[in-house]
């Protein structure tokens, strides 16, 4: 039985799955609520973290994309993440092209380079998937360190151009907005692969493998495009990343970077979706706040965090909102 | 060929750590179906162990390996009894998501205090010279090395597949539940078992000492390498990791001598040959394959 399922056993899918029983109208709040606070973020926040928020949502929704709704823990992501930073960056330094073209580029990369260790990788299910993808994603860090003359080796990649028709997007308040569009839609289209027929046969696949392939369905090659879908959203996040920060770095390839983004999953709830957009903002502005006050044992802290909410708060922050919010309403 | 033993040799050498290192971590996988990610940072524990009772204490290095494997033995034993057993009833993946935060705070705990600053450890006085084997001379304290590795990976086999103890372990791994029904505790030997396997990875640590520089991240990415070889051995299999961590020690010493102008080969090696295992045996050259999922 995979993560997702033994949680789930418990609780429906997703806090917008729990308010379908509710009036038509508290889910139209509830996104409107959502778009309201997302549109208000860099004037709460400093727009750089809000920024960055932006892009780790799109990764951990890509996680959880694989994690939640496949069964499979991929624990290599960064492999997509930051080739597509790096794919990025270079297209915007050589093309010159607008800043989100670039970005979909990298992206297109990053599921080029999620096909063949995808075909691999799901040949392994469970505790192996994880190590398997760590593996991969350990070999194109090391590939990256060496291929000094495309990304700059342990200097990095340096003065990636943040271009959009002229606009001047320095200021990373605006690029917050420009930015916005581009994840909007990565996150929008996770949500459609998570409730689409593809989606519901993953989810089918996650539960019973063994089912789904006596029902003719072939469970390879429905993981394989499901890792291919997560590598693109994952590298749309790690494009925007790029852009976000002008520069793009080995860490961008480390599996600390991968291990980064699960702990996002599992806080905001394992299965969720929503959830990893909510783990995103919180780890992001914690390691900031702590990195702020001079604090720089970080992984002291987040450890020590993912420790307690996988040893006591297994449904996360996403999952157990939705399961109060469920039973007041079934009340 | 003097220069192909000698690349050989130091194949072997670090081929002994990951043999090391994967025997620990099938041992544990294999009674308790948990990947331990923070076996590369208990590794690093076991080298920091040595290097501060010698700086702290005065304590040499023969002491530290007797201390230090026993000390993490028992720290291995508390973790496996307050975080890892809480989780056992759970996916696997949960105790794998455990590990890797665990990982993090051991990490950032010993750079708190000890900054990420590479230590040197002096070598034991004992093993300063070399070998002479007739034709080639070899740094005593590798020839140690080696031999040591080798011993205690033969005194595993020889626990596991010849005493009682090791047929109660070998059992419970293999038919948890027919092992209970025969009237054997199966639970009484999850926790020294893990600690085992710890107390393992702390042996490589402190051998590593006096050879490697010691700093909060020096199991960082050798555990991946280490996660690489128990899926090429075939995890759970206890030959098959042994013989896959020698064996990816020497493709990788003679890749850095033979190809040095590529060191990515040497350095990628390993998982290509994982992908190739993958594709060819996915259970690993040695391991059963699984039930279908």
């Amino acid at each position: 039985m995979s993560v997702a399922t033994q949680e789930k056993a418990k609780r429906p899918p997703s806090l917008l799955r729990a308010v379908a029983g509710a009036p038509r109208g508290l889910r139209w709040a509830l996104l409107a609520a959502a778009l309201a606070v997302t549109l208000w973020l860099p004037n709460g926040l400093y727009p750089a973290v809000a920024v960055d928020i932006l892009c780790w949502a799109l990764f951990a929704v890509a996680v959880d994309l694989l994690l939640g709704y496949t069964g499979l823990l991929s624990f290599g992501h960064a492999a997509f993440w930051g080739t597509s930073a790096y794919a990025t960056g270079l297209v915007a330094i050589h093309a010159g092209v607008p800043f989100p073209v670039a970005v979909l580029a990298g992206a297109l990369v990053a599921a080029a380079l999620a096909a063949p260790i995808g075909y691999l990788a799901v040949r392994r299910t469970g505790i192996y998937f994880a190590m398997v993808t760590l593996a991969f994603a350990q070999m194109i860090y090391y590939i990256a360190n060496n291929r000094r003359g495309l990304t700059g080796g342990e200097n990095g990649l340096q003065s990636v151009p943040r271009e959009l028709f002229g606009l001047d997007l320095t200021d990373a308040y605006y690029f917050y907005y420009a930015a916005l569009p581009v994840v909007l839609l990565g996150l929008w289209a996770a949500w459609r692969i998570v409730h689409s027929p593809f989606g519901r046969v993953l989810v089918g696949i996650r539960d019973n493998p063994a089912r789904a392939r006596a029902l003719g369905y072939p469970v390879h090659r429905y993981k394989l495009l499901a890792f291919v879908l997560s590598a693109f959203i994952a590298g749309l996040g790690g494009g925007l990343f790029a852009m976000a920060h002008r520069f793009v770095t080995l860490d961008t390839l480390h599996w600390t970077t991968s291990g980064k983004a699960v702990v996002m999953v599992v806080l905001g709830g394992i299965g969720t979706l929503w959830g990893g957009v909510l783990g995103a903002a919180l780890l992001v502005r914690l390691e900031d706040w702590l990195s702020f006050s001079g604090f720089e044992a970080v992984g002291l802290v987040t450890g020590g965090l993912f420790i307690v909410v996988v040893l006591v708060f297994r449904r996360g922050l996403w999952g157990t909102a939705a399961d109060l919010l469920r039973r007041r309403l079934n009340r | 060929m003097s220069a192909f033993l000698q690349h050989t040799f130091d194949g072997l050498v670090s081929g002994a750590f990951l043999a090391l290192l994967a025997l620990g971590l099938s041992v544990i996988f294999g009674m308790l179906r948990v990947v331990n990610f923070a076996h590369g940072a208990f590794y690093m524990l076991g080298a920091v162990g040595t290097y501060l009772l010698l700086t702290e204490f005065g304590i040499p290095f023969w002491w530290a390996l007797l201390v230090v494997p026993l000390a993490l033995g028992a720290f291995g034993m508390a973790v496996e009894r307050t975080l890892v057993h809480p989780l056992a009833r759970l996916d696997p993946l949960y105790n794998f998501l455990l590990t890797f935060g665990l990982t993090l705070v051991l990490q950032d705990l010993v750079k708190l205090r000890y900054g990420t600053t590479s230590s040197p450890y002096g070598t034991p006085s004992a093993l300063t010279g070399t070998v002479d084997f007739g034709l080639f001379d070899f740094p005593a304290y590798r020839v140690f090395v080696l031999s040591f590795a080798v011993v205690a990976c033969v005194a595993v086999w020889w626990l596991l597949g010849h005493t009682r103890v090791g047929m109660l372990v070998r059992a419970a791994t293999e038919r948890p539940e027919l092992t209970r029904a025969l009237g054997i505790d199966v639970g009484r030997w999850v926790t020294p078992v893990f600690g085992f396997g710890i107390a393992l990875a702390g042996v490589a640590g402190v051998l590593a000492a006096p050879m490697r520089a010691v700093n909060p991240l020096m199991g960082a990415d050798l555990v991946i390498v280490v996660f690489a070889v128990v899926v090429i051995g075939g995890l759970g299999s206890i030959f098959g990791s042994v013989a896959a961590g020698f064996g990816i020690g020497l493709v990788q010493a003679w890749g850095e001598s033979y190809l040095d102008q590529w060191p990515i080969v040497a350095q990628t090696s390993v998982f290509v040959i994982m992908a190739a295992v993958l594709l060819w045996r996915p259970a690993g050259l040695f391991g059963r394959e699984e039930a279908p999922a």
